[in-house]
């Protein structure tokens, strides 16, 4: 039977082998019952069974339906050895056995049970018989029953009537009793004070009073209500008028007026008017707090106060007034929150007043405190009277005062730079100890910059306090975005680099023009802290502010690069003006020495004039006070003999071509050839142009001007034969010595040249000197 | 529309002193004064053919000594007046004369280039503007719109007002003041206004503007430091009443409002060294001359302080169609102070420029080499403003 193994393979193997016994008791249990369907021609039950099983079709499976021995015979001839066929035969046979057992098992098992059916059954029909007689019985008694009831029911039938109407009679009276009794009651009531109660009768018997009223004694007895409600309504507003008691019970007083019947909108006034005069009391309190000259209390316990005494009041009263008036519809609601808004403003007004003293102060702290209670206790009635617009008003006055505080830092931040500017002006106007040419300078930058820093730190941790997370508006949508990427980052921080570069550049501007207001060190010093921003300062600072305060507005902000530009610009501008400062004293050094001078009766020179000795001096005295906050910079490659050179020129060929004019129009232009030719060659020079952030530029710079100026007022004057000789020395002193302070040296020869040549041009008496003599001279000097 | 290529004209000797030729209002003609030490100087008389793009010259001799400032008459062609400085006794004084050109210069006589090289005309001397100890003459300035009888010259501190008669034969001083302060006080250059009736002349010195009226010889207005550095020069805008023009040492150009000198009411700083000359034009105002140390002359155009702010205005009724209406909107943008041009012909110190009498688009300026350029107003330009 089970010799499918050979073709469907290992998991077809039906499981009835004896190897398996507990194990496999309900898959057995299957099997039996799958032959038992198959003996009844089921075949799709088998199917569903084992619905991996092999083709339900194949004649060669034992338990298939279309089981053809003949072929499964054949199959197993042909396909198995002699020890399988064995094999198969002897398992085949003990698969039969077991078939005969078990169905020899199923005939018994239901043997016995068509047994005790049948039992049950005669038992049954013996039961049925008993319960029928019963029945019959039942039905007789239930007869009988009904007999009876209608029997009593025609007899007690005019009685129940007659109680009915008596029952209703006494009813009448009861009430007419009461009504009777009403007017000593009420008066009762209202000497006892009972209000309650008496409004609770008065309730109860007025519509039928009304209703009656045609009747002359029931007349009477409304009169006589009236007159006891009128009392009682008049005591009621009396006692509500003293409003000596507190709201809930004036709250009682009024509900029992509006029970009265009492117009509602008469008393909403009255209780509007009633609060009103309460919560102006607490008004005039806080403005008393408020005080003249000194506040007093600190601003926590004025709000304190406030939130207490007016917004608990303002509370009460919109809570009462929303349970009492709800009748009242929007109008009334919309009364409330009229009052609610005049009484509101009004309280904000003192809240402003009092927030406004306190801008002066530095304490941050305390005034978020102030802020966060004032902002917490107003979200109370700005739930209740969404209407009045309470919660939003608070929200803004906060915001309001956030703004304010981010311009008083600003302010804050201001006045200390300018603090730390006019340290630096006194540091660098106090007298210095000989031969300590601006040591501090360094220092001094250092000093301004980290007292700057510090203070825009301290004010970034105390505008900070408005966004920290306990504090109750810290989650409005102001705070979260606009207060800081507006607020803080642009006007405050970005706002405040700005006006330091403003401030700056107005020294460029400032009306002192010839340089008296500015000391130049100042100017040098504020380009050089410019320059330092532009390059870190700017971008830490941006930094820590988006890290303080995640921004997370997506509003535009100005990006670091613009600012950095900008101070980039404010720093050039400072110290293109302190090169104009600078060139500007040494100019009219030189141009007062040019023009006070006699240079036409003047002596053969024997010295460098003392004046260019003055401007040397200076020079160096620029040169290192530069030097102590920026850098060298880069010159041009230096000729070694730079300081030999002399104006040699000047007595050869080159002047002779240069001033020596011919009277021949025909070529107007060859006299001028030769120095035209020398220009074409030469670079023209800027005088007043831009400086680069070195020392050597803005020494260049310098030097420029000086020897412009030089050379303009030489040009001015005329000179006499040793004039132009003393100027041939002077600019072989300046020759000596100044080259080395400019980026290209053949700057200063090429001034140089200009002016002694047209000094020697300015000479109705050219007689150079000879450079030897010159070189003795200046080198003695 | 290519603009003419500047014409360039090199005089043998160094020079500071250039003026139109006033009176003449047909030739474009300037006068360049020398400055030389050694030779006897010289008067160019520079005729420009428009037409042609030719200078034709002539030379007068200016025997006196070198000429530092050189005025037209705005009266008589013939008729000029110099600053000149003489040396004598080992001191340099600055005198100021008026002269006469050679008759055959007048107008109508044409000279030929090889008349004009024989050095033999000079100046005729008519008279000196010079009363003993009165120190050295800075400036002489004609009366505007007179008839070449009244010119104002500056001497040191002192401001002298003087007639002239007969033919400008004789000079007769009429009325003159003077400064007074700490120190030496050195008056640097003046401009006779020609509004008020030409009354009122202003007058510089280190960095003061001054306003005088020439009836009381009296000080109307002073702007106290006007400048960072010494004022250079002046210029009246020709048709905007209070407006003055100034530069100096700073490198600053500044515009004032006579009535309300506390602040300028324009700075230009487009120069690079000490502005020596501004001048503004003739006829449209918004153009302005500077010369300059550096080398270079810029052209200005300061619409918005000039006469006409909003351009040349058109009157609607011209206007029929929509798209010349559209036109109009578009050029009535408002204009803006824009630099027009820098030229940079110039290889030494430009110390004058200056405008032609004759031609309003055209100016010329003159460089401390003896180089002296001659350039128009940009074509596009000329034609937005006149059109």
């Amino acid at each position: 039977m089970a010799a499918a193994a050979a073709a469907p393979g290992p998991g077809s193997r039906p499981g009835d082998s004896p190897e398996g016994p507990e194990a496999e008791a309900p898959e057995r249990r299957r099997k039996a019952h799958g032959m038992l369907k198959l003996y009844y021609g089921l075949s799709e039950g088998e199917a569903a069974g084992r619905p991996s099983g092999p083709d339900p079709l194949d004649p060669t499976d034992l338990n298939g339906a279309h089981f053809d021995p003949e072929v499964y015979l054949d199959k197993l001839r042909r396909e198995c050895p002699l020890a399988q066929l064995m094999d198969s035969e002897t398992d085949m046979v003990r698969q039969i056995r077991a078939l005969d057992s078990d169905m020899q098992t199923l005939v018994y098992e239901n043997y016995n049970k068509f047994i005790s059916a049948t039992d049950t059954i005669r038992k049954m029909k013996n039961d049925f018989r008993k319960m029928e007689d019963e029945m019959d019985r039942l039905a007789t008694n239930m007869a009988v029953i009904t007999d009876f009831s209608a029997r009593i029911s025609a007899t007690l039938q005019d009685r129940h009537e007659r109680i009915t109407k008596l029952a209703g009679v006494h009813a009448l009276l009861r009430k007419l009793q009461f009504l009777f009794e009403l007017p000593s009651r009420l008066t009762k009531c209202v000497e006892l004070g009972a209000y309650g109660q008496a409004v609770r009768y008065q309730g109860r018997a007025r519509a039928v009073l009304q209703q009656y009223q045609h009747l002359p004694s029931f007349r009477a007895i409304q009169d006589d209500c009236q007159v006891i409600t009128a009392r009682l309504a008049q005591q009621l507003r009396q006692r509500f008028r003293e409003g000596g008691s507190g709201a809930p019970e004036q709250a009682e007083c009024v509900e029992l007026l509006l029970a009265l019947g009492e117009p509602a909108e008469e008393l909403c006034e009255e209780f509007l008017a009633h609060a009103r005069g309460r919560l102006e009391e607490e008004l005039r309190s806080l403005e008393a707090e408020l005080g003249p000259s000194p506040p007093a209390p600190d601003v926590l316990e004025f709000t304190d106060h406030g939130g207490s005494g007016f917004v608990g009041g303002l509370c009460q009263v919109a809570a009462a007034y929303q349970e009492l008036f709800a009748a009242q519809g929007p109008a009334g609601a919309e009364k409330l929150a009229a009052f609610a808004r005049e009484l509101g403003s009004r309280y904000f007004a003192l809240v402003e007043r009092r927030l406004a003293q306190e801008q002066g102060s530095g304490d941050n702290s305390l005034l978020v405190r102030a802020l966060d209670r004032f902002h917490r206790r107003l979200r109370a009635p700005g739930a209740l009277l969404a209407a009045a617009g309470l919660a939003e008003a608070a929200t803004e006055i906060v915001e309001r005062v956030a703004r304010e505080r981010l311009g008083h830092h600003l302010q804050g931040l201001q006045a200390a730079f300018l603090g730390s500017l006019t340290d630096v002006r006194q540091a660098l106007a106090a007298p210095r100890i000989a031969g300590k040419e601006g040591p501090g300078l360094a220092e001094l930058l250092a000093n301004v910059a980290s007292s700057i820093l510090s203070h825009i730190k301290a004010s970034l941790a105390s505008v900070h306090l408005f966004t920290a997370k306990e504090v109750s508006f810290s989650n409005k949508p102001y705070f979260r975005g606009e207060f800081c990427s507006q607020g803080v980052r642009e006007s405050l921080i970005v706002g405040f680099i700005r006006s330091m570069c403003q401030t700056a550049q107005s020294f460029c501007d400032s009306p002192g023009e010839k340089g008296g207001a500015t000391p130049p060190a100042l100017l040098l010093l504020l380009s050089r802290l410019c320059l330092d921003y532009e390059t870190a300062t700017i971008s830490y600072i941006l930094t820590l502010t988006d890290e303080q305060f995640l921004v997370q507005d997506q509003s535009p902000v100005t990006p670091v690069s613009t600012l950095c530009a900008e101070a980039r610009e404010t720093a050039r501008r400072l110290l293109t003006h302190y090169v104009k400062v600078q060139g500007l004293v040494i100019s009219q050094m030189l141009r007062k020495s040019v023009e006070t001078r006699d240079w036409l009766s003047t002596l053969e020179p024997r010295n460098v004039r003392a004046v260019m000795k003055r401007v040397v001096e200076d020079t160096t005295a620029i040169d290192v006070q530069v030097g102590l906050l920026y850098e060298e910079g880069v010159r041009k490659a230096q000729s070694s003999d730079s300081s030999k050179r002399t104006f040699s020129v000047y007595s050869s060929s080159r002047q002779q071509g240069r001033y020596a004019p011919s009277y021949t129009p025909s070529a107007p232009m060859d006299t001028n050839l030769l120095s035209n030719i020398q220009k074409l060659f030469s670079e023209r020079i800027d005088v007043f142009s831009p400086v680069e952030f070195n020392k050597v530029s803005v020494l260049t710079g310098i030097i420029k001007i000086s020897l412009k100026t030089l050379l303009e007022c030489v040009r001015l004057r005329t000179f006499g034969r040793f004039g132009l000789q003393q100027v041939q020395v002077d600019c072989h002193f300046l020759q000596l010595y100044l080259w080395r302070f400019v980026a290209d040296e053949e700057l200063v020869h090429l001034l140089l040249d200009e002016v002694v040549a047209s000094a020697a041009l300015r000479c109705p008496d050219p007689v150079p000197m000879e450079p030897s003599v010159v070189e003795v001279i200046c080198e003695r000097g | 529309m290519e603009d003419d290529a500047p014409v360039i004209y090199g005089l043998e000797f160094q020079a500071r002193a250039l003026t139109p030729q006033t009176a003449e209002t047909d030739a474009i003609r300037f006068l360049v004064g020398t400055q030389s030490l050694k030779y006897d100087n010289q008067v160019h008389v520079i005729d420009f053919d428009d037409e042609n793009n030719i200078i034709n010259k002539t030379v007068l001799l200016h025997q006196a000594g070198e000429i530092w400032h050189i005025s037209a008459s705005p009266a008589d062609r013939g008729v000029l007046a110099t600053c000149y400085s003489q040396a004598a006794d080992s001191k340099v004084v600055t005198c100021a004369a008026v002269w006469r050109m050679p008759a055959e210069l007048e107008p109508g006589s044409q000279e030929s280039p090889e008349d004009a090289a024989s050095p033999a005309h000079a100046l005729e001397l008519l008279c000196l503007l010079e009363p003993a100890a009165r120190g050295s003459t800075a400036c002489v300035a004609w009366e505007p719109a007179g008839d070449g009888k009244r010119v104002v010259s500056l001497a040191d501190s002192h401001i002298l007002l003087w007639d002239l008669e007969g033919s400008s034969s004789q000079a007769t001083l009429a009325s003159s003041a003077s400064l007074e302060g700490k120190g030496q006080l050195k008056f640097t250059t003046g401009r006779w206004s020609p509004h008020h009736n030409c009354s009122q002349v202003a007058t510089a010195n280190d960095t003061a503007i001054r306003g005088w009226d020439t009836r009381t010889m009296s000080q109307i207005y002073c702007i106290e430091s006007a400048h960072g550095q010494l004022v250079r020069d002046l210029d009246f805008n020709p048709n905007k009443q209070y407006y003055l023009a100034s530069c100096g040492d700073d490198c600053k150009v500044k515009f004032w409002d006579t009535r309300n000198v506390a602040e300028p009411v324009k700075t230009l700083e487009e120069h690079s060294h000490w502005v020596w000359n501004v001048r503004y034009n003739h006829s449209h105002d918004q153009l302005v001359l500077t010369g300059s140390s550096d080398s270079r002359v810029i052209l200005s155009n300061m619409v918005s302080i000039s006469s006409e702010p909003f351009g040349h205005l058109v009157d609607d009724d011209d206007l029929s169609d929509q798209e010349e209406r559209r036109l109009e909107e578009k050029s009535q943008e408002p204009p803006q102070d824009s630099v027009i041009a820098t030229y940079e012909e110039h290889e030494d110190s430009v110390y004058a420029v200056d405008w032609s009498s004759a031609d309003p688009w055209l100016f010329a300026s003159l460089s401390y080499d003896g180089r002296l350029v001659i350039n128009r107003v940009p074509r596009a330009l000329k034609y937005h403003i006149l059109l």
